[in-house]
């Protein structure tokens, strides 16, 4: 084809002599791209290389050296929630991932009680009575155009002063005390053969899964349909339940005791704590309603209307046909949320939790004057949360995509 | 429908006599059994939710205004004269939560500025303002005339940027890091959406590290450590060095939001741009991005909304923001335990910026919304 055009064509068009010359390197596309990602990369270099030597002239003027050697040394600091054994001559090292599993502490209990408030929240929103949806509407615009650091020194700040103090603590049933130095419960101390209940649950778990899988293939050979969910209910719940008769009752509880000031024993959620899990869950909460309210919105009512001429009762058109599809346009910005929890974590510094900013970023910089160091840790902490949490999110999100031919 | 007990209906046409509608057909009564009583699980709902509100909205009331004292001199005084909040001690304290320490004979010059700012928003959120071409121009100068007043300078007694605080400062903090960042966010989602890899790349790892990390360890940042990367012996503002993290932080934000919008443009746009023997630049200013910013408006709003609420961070790096100067007045002994006047009141002022940004949000996309609507 192209021989026969070239023997047609005039001879004066051809395709363009080659030449080469300065304003060419400009004009064209292809070239043009390359020139200006040189000159990016050279300035970026350049910016690179100056604060590089900056930052190594600053080094040598304060005749400070670099490395994080002193994570060894003694912290000379006291954490008052741990997770693990620590104390003041514990390491910087140990007082860091303190600090990181508090972080990881207050986001996980964050996302669970703000993922089950925002549903209820966001179906709340849904709701055909008035009453309710606008009670759900003036919550949630109240608690979004609020910033969360004033909501979580908000409720520290009622937690402290308005709760009384240990000596006349807030009693339920000698078990519970609520008193501002924090919520006392009993603490469970186990006994060896608790282990068993631990197994039983475990079993219950995978049996549970086993007979959900046989009893949807059953249903798709035969359109049998089986009690899966008591069952499941049962096998998860009732297994470990009747395992920890069986075993004689396992668990010991040592109860709180009022002292004169201050209470002793049993288990201490701190204010701080419960003051950043309930400011951080409510705010993200509103966050989250929204969320889901979009997404259920967002399927069509004609797909409802399907299931329903289809003979498919309310609950399961719900289940069968809403859900999932609303579940894939939730995913997505839930994900941030999750993410936003994590990272609004970091405000607990603001009431002395002790979270990795607090620790490692906090009293740790201030006693060892390590800026560099410590900071490098705290980001890369942080940047390794958020993108552990965005890749696992964008994987589950592939997963359950809609896959179009 | 035949009525068996009445005169036979032989209406004579013309004179059909007017009957009022059946009850609960019309009017607020059936709009209560359909909204709130419409079935036995929403009449329970309906009466656990008013149950509730008898719970919480009495005692909330009593104590923001009955209970409450509006003038008094100390804690004290204030507890003897009602079991409410004590306003009295926002009221003495409301010239450092509007001001901060900025001097008090300059102080007309923040009340300049605020009165400035308000005639600045005012050509952008209202279209059809007369004389709204020339106004624009003001707007446009109004960041470097408020940098002149606030700061003093040119005829001006100067003032340091630690004196700045209260309301002024989120302001002050809040309208700059709108104000750049926007721009600097588009040029980032535009350089993520390049051709050219290196761009891309930078591009990416910027947006990435931004949103990667919270913003008061970026604020720790500026406060601690950001001197290393400065030749030795250069100091420079605290504040400045907060608005560069702000507003940085907010672009990776921003660009992340055009980002999404520029990928909702349909491919033909840029093809169709390209085929009319448009440069990249005037492609992307007259044809892509007047619609991928429509889209995005909310998503922008949004984000200056964060950017707002954000604002409150700076306490913990110590500017004396609204939340600062709560917390110093706090530690005052005449004061103390009033921490829950203080928060509220700080809320109310967030509450209602915001919410006014959200509407006015809302408002724009419904004017630019000029397809077709789906309802």
């Amino acid at each position: 084809m192209a021989q026969t055009l070239e023997d047609l064509g005039p001879p004066s068009v051809g395709p363009p002599k080659s030449s080469f010359s300065i304003g060419k390197i400009w004009t064209d596309k292809r070239s043009r791209g390359i020139v200006i990602q040189v000159i990016a990369m050279a300035i970026f270099c350049a910016i690179v290389a100056y604060l590089a030597a900056n930052v190594v002239k600053n080094f040598e003027e304060l005749g400070k050296p670099f490395g994080f050697d002193f994570l060894k040394q003694e912290s000379n600091y006291d954490i008052n929630q741990t997770l693990i054994s620590y104390n003041s001559q514990s390491s910087h090292a140990r007082a860091a991932v303190v600090g990181i599993l508090n972080t990881l502490l207050i986001a996980v209990c964050g996302i669970i009680l703000a993922t089950i408030l925002g549903f209820i929240l966001g179906v709340l929103r849904l709701s055909p009575n008035w009453l309710v949806n606008k009670l759900a509407y003036c919550y949630i615009e109240f608690m979004r155009n609020v910033p969360v650091l004033v909501h979580i020194l908000l409720v520290h700040g009622i937690l402290v002063h308005s709760l009384p103090h240990p000596k006349n603590a807030m009693n339920i049933n000698d078990t519970l005390f609520l008193s501002n130095r924090g919520f006392y419960t009993p603490q469970p101390l186990f006994q060896p053969l608790f282990w068993l209940v631990v197994a039983a649950f475990v079993i219950g778990i995978i049996f549970a899964f086993w007979y959900r899988r046989t009893a949807r293939i059953k249903q798709e050979a035969t359109g049998e349909q089986s009690p899966v969910f008591w069952v499941m209910l049962a096998s998860i719940i009732g297994l470990p339940i009747l395992a920890f008769f069986l075993t004689g009752m396992p668990i010991d509880w040592q109860f709180p005791e009022q002292g004169r000031f201050n209470l002793k024993g049993g288990m201490a959620i701190k204010p701080e704590f419960m003051a950043l899990w309930v400011a951080l869950s409510l705010y993200t909460a509103a966050f989250i309603a929204e969320i889901v309210r979009a997404g259920i919105e967002a399927v069509s009512h004609g797909q409802t209307e399907a299931a329903l001429a289809l003979g498919l009762p309310r609950k399961r058109t719900m289940n069968l046909v809403v859900i999932p599809q609303a579940m894939r346009v939730i995913i997505p910005p839930l994900t941030s949320q999750y993410l936003n929890i994590t990272k609004n974590s970091s405000l607990a510094i603001a009431i002395g939790y002790m979270d990795i900013v607090a620790t490692i970023g906090g009293i740790s910089l201030n006693q060892t004057g390590r800026e560099m160091e410590c900071m490098i840790i705290v980001l890369g902490l942080y940047l390794t949360f958020s993108l552990t949490i965005s890749t696992f999110m964008n994987w589950y999100n592939k997963r359950i995509a809609l896959v179009e031919r | 429908m035949p009525n068996t007990q009445s005169a036979p209906l032989n209406y004579v046409p013309g004179e059909h006599p007017d009957l009022k509608p059946p009850i609960g057909q019309t009017g607020l009564l059936l709009w209560v059994r359909k909204n709130l009583f419409s079935s036995p699980f929403n009449i329970a709902l309906t009466l656990a939710t008013i149950y509730f509100l008898y719970v919480v909205i009495p005692p909330m009331v009593n104590w923001l205004f009955i209970d409450s004292v509006f003038n008094a001199g100390s804690r004290d005084e204030c507890r003897e004269l009602g079991k409410g909040a004590c306003w009295g001690f926002i009221g003495k304290r409301l010239g450092q939560f509007t001001y901060g320490f900025y001097p008090i004979e300059e102080r007309w010059r923040v009340n300049l500025t605020f009165v400035l700012f308000a005639l600045a928003l005012l050509p952008l959120l209202w279209e059809k303002m007369p004389r709204r071409r020339m106004l624009l121009w003001f707007s446009l100068a109004f960041p470097f005339i408020a940098m002149w007043l606030l700061l003093g300078g040119f005829g001006l007694e100067s003032v340091d940027t630690d004196r700045f605080g209260g309301f002024m400062l989120t302001m002050v903090i809040g309208v700059t890091g709108i104000v750049f960042s926007l721009p600097l966010g588009i040029l980032l989602a535009l350089g993520r959406q390049s051709g050219l890899h290196f761009i891309r790349w930078m591009c990416t790892g910027f947006i990435e590290f931004f949103r990667g990390v919270p913003l008061i360890t970026l604020l720790f940042v500026a406060s601690t450590m950001l001197n290393y990367f400065l030749p030795p012996g250069t100091t420079f503002d605290l504040l400045l060095r907060v608005l560069i993290m702000v507003t940085l932080f907010s672009a990776a934000y921003i660009a992340e939001v055009v980002r999404g919008g520029l990928q909702a443009i349909p491919k033909g746009q840029h093809e169709a741009a390209d085929a009319m023997g448009l440069k990249y630049w005037t492609s992307m200013r007259l044809i892509v991005l007047p619609q991928a910013l429509k889209i995005s408006i909310p998503g922008i709003v949004n984000t200056f909304i964060g950017l707002f609420k954000d604002t409150t961070l700076v306490v913990i790096i110590g500017l004396l923001d609204p939340l600062g100067i709560g917390r110093a007045s706090l530690s005052d002994s005449k004061w103390q335990g009033l921490s829950t006047e203080v928060y509220v009141f700080i809320a109310l002022f967030f509450f209602i910026c915001c919410f006014s940004m959200s509407r006015y949000s809302i408002y724009l996309e419904d004017k630019l919304h000029t397809g077709h609507r789906n309802e």
